[in-house]
């Protein structure tokens, strides 16, 4: 460690200055205005935004780590420029510098800091995670977070290359519209029917890998009106890149609206698919629910899958 | 080993690891497959009506990997089935495609990919009967599937009666005869120029994970791009 003001040899004629509480003063200066900075300037901007309690959480979230991580790294900053400018070599100084010992009040002042820092850190994450149910992220099949209340079901399957979206509520249409109510809780049930994807709905700071045989649960409550960009977050296959969709928020009585009328008219579609299911298990021999119903083999070249034998 | 010699090693050597490179950059990066241009000598945004024909077929016995299933497209000057995936054709454009459907069936993995979505009338004909929807459950009513996700396209391609298709189906590529449907549809180009992925939503790459891959992930097979130009 550098030399402080306790340590430094006087020099000859001159009192030596404080160093310690002249970096403290320009540290807490610089610290202060770059806190203020942040939480006023650059919090409002910092991603994902406001759309959602999960993402309005996920910005708080950022700035308050923002806010304890830069008086740190000013400190360090600022001792360094400190110790480059005042303690720097000089013309014909060639003394060596004053010895150096343990500094107990130094070293417990570190220790001490830095503890409360991570503990802190620790509780709050926690918090962070309980408070807004999850926080956005995936909690798996059985989510020990959950918000009260009644939560609009939207189940998310992901498959080569798109996502669509189940509303059980609505009578289990299926659709590639994302339309949500502000003001709601929602609860994503993300899963796949082929590989691994991931549905990763930005605005709404909500992401939930998606794994073929799991429901991966994620809650969020959009706040107000505006639009969505779903992207897959997980590396599929050839067209990765282009797995992605825009959704809406939009108000309760024009989702109401929304899914009352799309419920009609996709009926006819919603007649062949399965039973709303969790997962579905995209082999032959799929279980309840599955999009392959049991004991048959889809690539079979002798099943008729219904058809008349008999048919011309 | 006189000077001649250590000269001619190694412009000869010179020369093999610059040939490698010329191969495996034509082969690998730029050796895709041609594409099929129904834009020539048509102004884009002008409400012009293009005819775009293709085949989907069972096998490929035209390519490497003759057990893959495979569309071909029919060029528009010389009627020749060209076995790729990319075409090509102008904006602000009525798009009318005839897809002759000679692959059995195969039940789509998600049967709401039986709806049709994205054509005029959200309608397809299939040997002349208009369909909106199509059951790939029931009576082995579906092949394949051609689906551009940009312009929310979506149209299954109806295969032709399961007896029929298992038991005669088209030997050799690009199928000319043996039982086959036929399905039209229409849709619109945007205005804008760009690029859009095309692909079949029906697990057809057998022997690759839950049907997915082969086939389904190479471009002159399953997938493919319609470049709009303007």
């Amino acid at each position: 460690m550098a030399t402080t003001g306790d340590t430094a040899a006087p020099a000859a004629g001159r009192r030596e200055p404080s160093h310690g509480w002249r970096l403290f003063a320009i540290w807490l200066v610089i610290a202060l205005a770059a806190d203020l900075v942040i939480w006023f300037v650059w919090k409002p901007h910092l991603p994902p935004g406001t759309l959602s309690t999960s993402a309005a959480d996920q910005q708080f979230d950022l700035a308050v780590l923002s806010v304890i991580a830069a008086p740190v790294m000013i400190f360090v900053l600022v001792y360094f420029s400190y110790a480059v400018i005042v303690w720097r070599h000089r013309e014909g100084d060639d003394e060596d510098g004053p010895a150096q010992f343990g500094h107990t009040g130094i070293q417990a002042t570190w220790i001490i800091g830095t503890a409360v820092i991570v503990l802190s850190l620790f509780v709050f994450g926690t918090y962070e995670l309980i408070s807004p149910a999850g926080a956005g992220a995936g909690e798996g099949p059985a989510p020990i977070w959950t918000p009260g209340g009644k939560t609009l079901q939207v189940q998310v399957i992901a498959q080569q290359w798109r996502f669509t979206y189940r509303y059980p509520q609505f009578g289990g249409f299926e659709t590639t519209q994302l339309v949500l109510p502000e003001g709601q809780w929602v609860q994503f049930n993300v899963t796949s029917i082929d590989v691994i994807h991931s549905f990763w709905a930005y605005q709404l700071g909500v992401k939930a890998d998606a794994n073929p045989g799991v429901n991966n649960v994620a809650f969020t409550k959009p706040t107000h009106a505006g639009s969505i960009t779903v992207r897959c977050a997980e590396l599929c296959g050839l067209w990765h890149g282009s797995m992605y969709d825009f959704g809406h928020i939009m108000t309760k009585q024009g989702f109401e609206q929304w899914a009352t009328s799309t419920e009609q008219k996709l009926a006819p579609a919603t007649k062949l698919l399965p039973k709303f299911a969790y997962t579905y298990v995209p082999d032959a021999n799929g279980a309840d629910g599955g999009y392959y119903p049991d004991n048959v083999d889809p690539y079979s070249n002798v099943e008729t899958y219904g058809a008349s034998t008999t048919q011309s | 080993m006189s000077l001649p010699v250590r000269v001619g090693t190694l412009v000869v050597a010179f020369l093999a690891v610059v040939g490698v490179a010329i191969f495996v950059v034509i082969h690998y990066f730029l050796g895709g497959p041609p594409v099929v241009d129904y834009s020539a000598g048509v102004p884009a945004n002008a409400g012009r009506t293009v005819s775009v024909v293709m085949q989907e077929d069972p096998q490929n016995s035209v390519s490497t990997h003759p057990d893959w299933v495979s569309y071909f497209i029919q060029s528009p000057t010389s009627h020749q089935w060209v076995h790729t995936t990319l075409f090509q054709v102008p904006a602000g454009s009525r798009i009318n495609v005839t897809i002759l459907g000679y692959d059995g069936c195969t039940p789509l993995r998600n049967p709401f990919w039986g709806k049709v979505t994205g054509t005029v009338g959200n309608v397809v004909h299939v040997n002349g009967r208009p369909v909106s929807v199509l059951n790939s459950w029931a009576n082995c009513a579906v092949g394949h599937t051609f689906s551009i996700p940009g312009i929310n396209l979506n149209v299954p391609v109806a295969s032709p009666s399961s007896v029929q298709a298992n038991e005669n189906l088209c030997p050799t590529s690009p199928c000319t005869s043996g039982p086959h449907t036929v399905v039209t549809f229409s849709f619109f180009t945007p205005r804008q120029a760009g690029d859009y992925f095309w692909q079949c939503r029906i697990p057809c790459g057998l022997g690759y994970l839950d049907g997915f891959g082969g086939p389904m992930q190479t471009i002159g097979f399953m997938t493919g791009q319609m470049e709009v130009v303007s």
